[in-house]
């Protein structure tokens, strides 16, 4: 699916491009893009690496498990599969939080840990587990309650009231995670059949 | 102190206090925490060499697919059919953008500000709709190539209703709370 989806943008792209005459934009794409990629990365490297410490520490004294377990009721209902007390379970936790809280980046070192966590125990090494599509699919629909960046933008732009869009927001935000977890559920059940407790 | 000056100040505290509630927590629990940041932020560092292919594959084909042209002309085929579910045309770029890059889609939100004005009908909508969706495409090859799962499954058509969903309740509450 991601093979495709890939090929498909550049190839697109490219035929696009040749047709509306623009094909220097290609060239000029490829050389920025990647750059951007790593400038991106590089940026992120420093806050992701310092984050990462902390969560150790977090995980060592115990605080992130007792975080997570205060989590399980909601956590056991999506993940009703998943050993509540495997670390996956922890990283998932610590990622749906620092979702919630608006820490994006705070959130990505205990995401791709989840996955790897996942993936040791995915019978199927190239397929996505019943779990990670779950993981996944509520972690793309927006957790985030506050977007602050977006109540920056807007009183910097002169808003007279900036912040009138978080109550709907939150709204918003909640209905496309229900959305998230009744869409990964059916789709569950027409894929692996019914959840049966290991 | 009015109401956003509250929110950023508790946006701001967030960070201080969970750092330092880990750190003090650890001392209690007597781990040399050091040691063990040091530990961790190798690991982290590790994660982002890890992924900064997948980010450079990534960001290059969504660049070739924006400066062709061909997200424009995309968006510009949906903004009939757009209008014909009520849906403002004017948001269909970003609508379709914020699925795929939050640099391009960031920029595109300022410039409905920018021509609008954030207090518009528009300006509300796209403001309610950023903040309950997400970059798909990224964060699904990121994740899912980190650990060489290629067959994904439902999980791109669960991310995709989840942000339909997200953009038509956007525009419902906006008309709701806001009026039209």
């Amino acid at each position: 699916m991601l093979n495709i989806l890939w090929a498909a943008m550049i190839l697109i792209g490219v035929v696009y491009a040749l047709v509306t005459n623009r094909i220097d934009s290609v060239t000029s794409a490829c050389i920025n893009s990647s750059a951007e990629a790593v400038a991106v990365c590089i940026k992120m490297a420093g806050i992701v690496a310092f984050w990462s410490g902390i969560m150790r520490i977090g995980e060592k004294s115990g605080l992130v498990s007792a975080l997570a377990r205060r989590c399980y009721p909601v956590l056991k209902f999506l993940f009703p599969t998943l050993n509540p007390r495997s670390k996956a379970m922890e990283y998932i936790s610590a990622n749906f939080i620092a979702n919630i809280l608006g820490l994006g980046w705070a959130a990505t070192p205990p995401g791709l840990l989840a996955m790897e966590e996942l993936q040791k125990i995915n019978p199927d090494k190239k397929s996505a587990s019943r779990e990670m599509c779950m993981f996944l699919i509520i972690n793309m629909s927006s957790l985030q309650l506050i977007t602050v960046n977006i109540l920056a933008y807007r009183s910097q732009y002169n808003s007279a009231n900036p912040s009138e869009i978080i109550g709907p927001g939150i709204a918003a935000t909640l209905l496309s995670s229900i959305a998230a977890i009744v869409a990964a559920k059916v789709f569950e059940r027409a894929t692996f059949g019914k959840a049966v407790r290991e | 102190m009015n109401f956003i000056g509250i929110v950023s100040f508790v946006s701001d505290m967030i960070i201080p206090i969970v750092v330092s509630v880990m750190i003090i927590f650890g001392m209690k629990k007597k781990i040399s925490v050091y040691d063990t940041f040091l530990e961790g932020a190798t690991d982290g560092l590790k994660i982002t060499v890890k992924i900064l292919p997948t980010l450079i594959g990534l960001m290059v084909a969504v660049g070739i697919l924006r400066e062709s042209g061909f997200l424009t002309f995309l968006s510009e085929l949906l903004s009939p059919a757009a209008n014909v579910v009520g849906f403002p045309k004017e948001a269909v770029p970003l609508s379709f953008m914020r699925l795929v890059s939050s640099s391009a889609s960031t920029g595109l939100l300022l410039d409905i500000f920018k021509n609008y004005g954030p207090d518009s009908f528009i300006g509300r909508f796209v403001s309610v709709m950023m903040s309950c969706t997400e970059t798909v495409f990224y964060t699904m090859s990121v994740y899912f190539l980190s650990v060489n799962v290629t067959k994904t499954r439902y999980t791109l058509a669960g991310a995709l209703i989840a942000n339909a969903v997200g953009l038509a309740g956007a525009l419902v509450i906006t008309i709701v709370t806001f009026g039209k």
